[in-house]
């Protein structure tokens, strides 16, 4: 019974969050940018996200003619389901995670892989040239970011010794792995962007060369499922970054160890956006040197380092 | 990279930078002076239409929305029948009141003239004509120019002397 109320409530949760940060991050850019934001609807104008949800219901959901229509229709699901699934294993707080996964983070690994067949078969199904090019780019930047992703982890593993999320973030009581990590910690932060294609990696989407890229053909709620699931990836990896690198629910007592969690995200997630609010998008050939000549050496030199100073210390 | 971390503070530093928005309908952007918003008529220091329908303005517009008709008081002021601009065609040039003789028409710095039915954008002259001397305060076209109607011959007006009689200069 108290496992269906766990599933519920982080469902509930994770949905209107990644709605409201529809709000967040208009209001956040504009703030950035000295402007207002939506500010008219309801109280801040938090009602903007009702009023987008409504008006995302209401467009006409259109399938072209010349796409294939099942793969069309089933790929923006994958997305949503795939960074959901995620979610499962991640510790909100000290006893709030739906599943006690000992591979915990190789799941989320899995999971997060997954969503690249969203792009892809999307791009694909789409039969546009842009789209396809925008599926392209997405595949390649996810699968090469996704390699030094899963390597700047190890380096968490090495030091907590354990695949589980939960106890990763208890070998955290001491110190954050923020700190003897913080070269993993960066490398994890770039590739988790890269990974959610958003600003200033957002190559596979590009509005200025692909015209929206993978989701040029979609419209109504299938373009929303890819709207919420890259919304739903920017808190997914911010609260990965906060497990693995900031001591999770972890902090001063006066707080139950829910709200540090939700805290810590939401600080995270004020990052992406600022790095939307102020970052140029690299080229796509400097974004993929980038990743195999400076991120992967560097990822590689972390795990190292770390193994040898683990293994000689003990 | 020292300096994408440099451009990320200083958007953060953004934040407490003052908004530049007008909060529009409540807060008004201050408008210049010479804005060129909507179009009126003007009125002389007397209270008489400054307009003598020359149709200056009429041949001046680049899009045709002016139209007016002459005609004649009987004390000899001429004064347009009827005057009436289209402003869903008006670009809000200004053309016309450069070409205005008489400072007549003018724009002034109002621009909120939105309307449900594109017929209500069409002004005719009791909506155009204000009770004003807008940009030129003290200016009367008949008090400085040479024009002769009743209750001022030639020669009579400001700076202006009579007409010479060209006879009495015979020998």
């Amino acid at each position: 019974m108290n496992y269906w109320w766990i599933i519920g409530g982080v469902l509930f949760v994770l949905l209107n969050t990644a709605a409201g940060l529809i709000w967040l991050e208009r209001r956040m850019l504009a703030l950035w940018q000295d402007r207002y934001g939506p500010n008219r609807a309801g109280p801040f104008g938090l009602f903007i996200v009702l009023a987008d949800t409504l008006k995302l219901f209401f467009k006409e959901d259109w399938i072209p003619p010349f796409a294939d229509k099942v793969v069309f229709v089933f790929a923006p699901a994958i997305v949503v389901a795939s960074v959901l699934m995620s979610f499962t294993v991640i510790p909100f707080g000290p006893n709030i995670m739906v599943a006690d996964l000992n591979i915990g983070l190789l799941f989320f690994l899995a999971m997060s892989s997954l969503g690249v067949y969203s792009i892809v078969l999307g791009g694909w199904a789409s039969n546009n040239k842009y789209a396809l090019l925008g599926a392209m780019r997405g595949a390649s930047q996810m699968i090469s970011y996704e390699v030094f992703m899963g390597m700047a982890l190890m380096g968490v593993v090495i030091l907590s010794g354990s695949f589980n999320l939960r106890e990763i973030v208890e070998a955290q009581r001491k110190i954050w792995f923020i700190v003897p990590q913080f070269l993993g910690f960066v490398i994890f932060l770039i590739a988790g962007i890269a990974e959610t294609h958003r600003l200033p990696f957002d190559i596979p989407e590009a509005e200025s060369e692909l015209v929206a890229g993978f989701h040029s053909e979609y419209s109504g709620m299938k373009f929303g499922m890819f709207f919420i699931g890259e919304y739903l990836g920017v808190t997914l990896i911010s609260a990965m970054l906060v497990t693995l690198y900031c001591g999770g629910w972890l902090g001063p007592d006066f707080l139950p160890g829910v709200v540090w969690f939700v805290l810590k995200t939401f600080v995270f997630i004020s990052l992406f956006i600022l790095l939307r609010a102020s970052m140029p998008r690299p080229r796509y050939d400097q974004l993929m040197e980038y990743g195999w000549k400076v991120l992967f050496p560097l990822s590689l030199l972390n795990l190292m380092a770390t193994a040898a100073i683990v293994l000689s210390l003990k | 990279m020292f300096s994408l971390i440099r451009s990320m503070w200083l958007v953060f530093l953004h934040a407490f930078h003052k908004r530049d928005t007008y909060q529009y309908p409540e807060e008004k952007a201050p408008l210049p002076a010479r804005w060129r918003g909507r179009i009126v008529l003007t009125r002389d220091p007397d209270g008489g239409e400054r307009c003598v329908g020359c149709y200056l303005c009429a041949a001046a517009c680049p899009v045709d929305c002016i139209s007016l008709q002459a005609a004649e008081a009987p004390d000899g002021r001429r004064y347009p029948g009827f005057f009436r601009i289209n402003f869903s065609r008006c670009i809000f040039c200004g053309f016309c009141e450069e070409a205005c003789p008489t400072y007549a028409i003018q724009l002034i710095p109002d621009f909120e003239m939105a309307e449900y039915d594109r017929q209500n954008l069409v002004y005719e002259k009791d909506a155009l004509l204000i009770n004003s001397q807008g940009k030129y305060p003290g200016y009367n076209y008949y008090k400085v120019a040479g024009m002769s109607i009743s209750g001022k011959e030639k020669g009579e007006a400001a700076r202006e002397e009579p007409p010479v009689n060209v006879k009495s200069l015979l020998p």
